[in-house]
């Protein structure tokens, strides 16, 4: 309309993240890994399967914090991902009678080249109409699935029941437990990974393009290449998330993966802090159990208390998990000096 | 051919839908520079106080003019209360508000009105329109209240003193202060603005889509979609954006085989993003230019 807005100058729409604020000391990382192996022997199974949930999901939050937090993409179609990994798994297991820890493995490299392919259109887009873009591509997911062309693998509407594997070599643990710790071993083995990715030179390339694409250009980073291999990166972990989300949940079917969960994966990631690799777990832990919350206060209004609690935690901390842990890092910094 | 202009027309009156909702939607860009997932909620709660208003015995137009003044109040509420604590939180966070406020608005109003579905009356009557079978008068009559509202806003936006003003609180929110505006007001009466136009959206859409706690969610995303296609920071663009839109879905539904009334949707926004990735700030969006 005027000339003004053709020189507005914006601000990065994701917070610069230090690539040190992005990990957990190593005396946290201990304690967590230690509660994380010793708490099961001591719950009931169910307990077991949520803990079990929560990693999968955090698994999924943390692929979409490395793609938004990492390289500045927002995604809302990271739910599309996670079906196709979902369904990857249970097709191979069911149809194929491949070994569930097989199909891990086949499901990040599919969904990775999905990912990536998606990515090539995505280049020409940024903020909300990437956004849009994604969007579209949660939508269109489960329909997709639908189709009468893929029913004889998918089971269309219906979906496929998946069966949940035994411990091996005799191991006297129930099907819970072993999947959980089958689970963890994963999940810290994508987070290791995960670290890692982002203090390389590919790492250190995503960040510069999320704070300045044109400097990063003119430093002569590949802007289209990281772009599109963060898109990949993330979609390949979102893919092995789907693949024990299906073994988890023994179920796959079109309507699991909806626009609600990208929304949810969204939420995930902004309650334990955009770019902050452990605060993805805390995000996981908060869209699991805060609707179960909000149901057990009001039945009638679970809605609404959801959404008063989901602002109580973006007024207190605006910048999620993230903010609660540095603050008690200054709170401990400050205890040691006395 | 016949089948071609009949459903052309038809795109058109359900375009009508979309570009009433995409303008609402471009407003408060203008005004706050984000998209506001809750918009569709806030326009359904609107259409249910003026549909409680006319249960209470209230005539149309009067239950339409408190409600419009409801909404109004009610924007500005909300962005007092919950938004303006928020400027300074990143952008993402306030995305996440934007979604636990269409949250609480859904299930308050699930509460109050229930999810049973309720006729809404039109004040333009529902016969054909001159004679064609395809736009009922109420169609008509929301095409015609759609583009008074555009010429409404143009002039508001382009001649008046609070219209610049808005745009460049907007715009470069640290000059428009440095030269005496308000910004933080202006932002709030682009709240205000948006959740009537909503209103209006709603009252218009209730007749066609029925009454409901969930009508809008359809809607919405092909206001989002319409808005975008024409670009976000063009409120012509938005509304030839959702008469396009329109005529697209009807189209890809009776030319592209096997296309049942769910693949519409997915057809549509895939259409869309093609030509994103042609135009990447929508067919009449400016491209901003930003400083290194």
């Amino acid at each position: 309309m005027s000339a003004i807005e053709e020189i507005a100058s914006q601000a990065p729409a994701v917070d610069a993240v230090p690539k040190r604020a992005m990990t957990l000391s190593s005396g946290t990382t201990f304690v967590v890994v230690l509660l994380l192996l010793v708490v099961p022997l001591f719950v009931k199974n169910f307990i077991i399967f949520q803990m079990t949930m929560l990693l999968i999901y955090g698994l999924a939050v943390l692929a979409l914090n490395i793609l938004t937090g990492g390289s500045g993409q927002f995604s809302l179609g990271n739910s599309a991902f996670y079906a196709v990994g979902a369904y990857t798994s249970a097709i191979l297991m069911e149809q194929y009678n491949v070994n569930y820890a097989l199909t891990l493995p086949v499901a990040g490299v599919i969904c990775f080249g999905f990912g990536f392919l998606f990515g090539q259109p995505a280049l020409r887009l940024s903020g909300v109409y990437l956004a849009l873009a994604t969007f579209a591509l949660a939508t269109a997911m489960p329909q997709i699935l639908k189709l009468g062309f893929f029913e004889h693998w998918t089971g269309g509407v219906q979906g496929l029941v998946v069966t949940k594997p035994d411990a091996p070599f005799g191991l006297p643990m129930s099907q819970d437990m072993w999947l959980y710790y089958f689970t963890l071993a994963i999940t810290i083995a994508i987070y290791i990974f995960s670290v890692n990715l982002l203090r390389s030179r590919s790492g250190r390339a995503f960040m510069a393009i999320r704070d300045n694409e044109i400097a990063a250009s003119a430093m002569g980073i590949d802007v289209a290449t990281y772009k599109t291999l963060a898109f990949g990166v993330s979609a390949g972990i979102t893919g092995v998330a789907g693949g024990l989300g299906a073994i988890a949940v023994q179920f796959v079917a079109p309507d699991s993966y909806t626009i609600v969960l990208a929304i949810s994966l969204f939420l995930g990631m902004v309650v334990g802090g955009v770019g902050w690799l452990p605060g993805s777990f805390v995000g996981a832990a908060f869209i699991i159990f805060v609707p179960n919350i909000a149901e057990g206060i009001s039945k009638g209004l679970s809605g609404a208390v959801f959404g008063v609690l989901l602002f109580l935690v973006i007024f207190l901390v605006p910048h999620g998990a993230r903010q609660v842990a540095m603050v008690a890092q200054q709170l401990l910094g400050k205890l040691r000096k006395n | 051919m016949e089948l071609f202009t009949n459903q052309v027309l038809a795109g058109i009156a359900t375009g009508a839908i979309y570009a009433c909702m995409a303008l609402a939607v471009v407003m408060i860009y203008q005004a706050i520079d984000h998209l506001n997932f809750a918009q569709g909620e806030m326009a359904m709660f609107s259409t249910f106080i003026s549909w409680q208003l006319m249960q209470w015995g209230l005539p149309y137009w009067v239950a339409f003019v408190v409600t419009l003044a409801f909404s109004f109040a009610g924007g500005i509420l909300i962005e007092r209360v919950l938004f303006k604590p928020l400027t300074k939180a990143p952008i993402l966070t306030q995305v996440a508000g934007f979604i636990a406020l269409f949250s609480i608005i859904n299930s308050c109003a699930g509460l109050i009105w229930d999810f049973t579905i309720k006729q809404y009356p039109t004040p333009f009557g529902s016969s054909p329109f001159l004679g064609s079978q395809l736009i009922s008068t109420h169609q008509a009559g929301m095409i015609g209240i759609t583009v008074l509202l555009l010429i409404g806003l143009y002039f508001f936006f382009q001649y008046t003193r609070v219209g610049l003003a808005m745009r460049a609180a907007a715009a470069v929110p640290e000059s428009a202060r440095l030269v005496g505006i308000n910004t933080s007001w202006m932002i709030a009466l682009g709240w205000g603005m948006a959740a009537a136009i909503g209103s209006i959206a709603g009252m218009l859409i209730a007749p066609v889509v029925f009454l409901e706690p969930n009508m809008m969610g359809g809607v919405l995303i092909y206001g989002f979609a319409a808005a975008v296609l024409g670009g976000l920071t063009s409120p012509f663009g938005a509304v030839l954006g959702g008469f396009l839109v329109g005529v697209f879905e009807n189209l890809a539904g009776t030319y592209i085989p096997h296309v049942g009334n769910e693949m519409k949707l997915p057809i549509a926004l895939a259409l869309i993003i093609s030509v994103l990735v042609i135009k990447p700030a929508g067919l009449f969006g400016r491209n901003i230019v930003k400083r290194v």
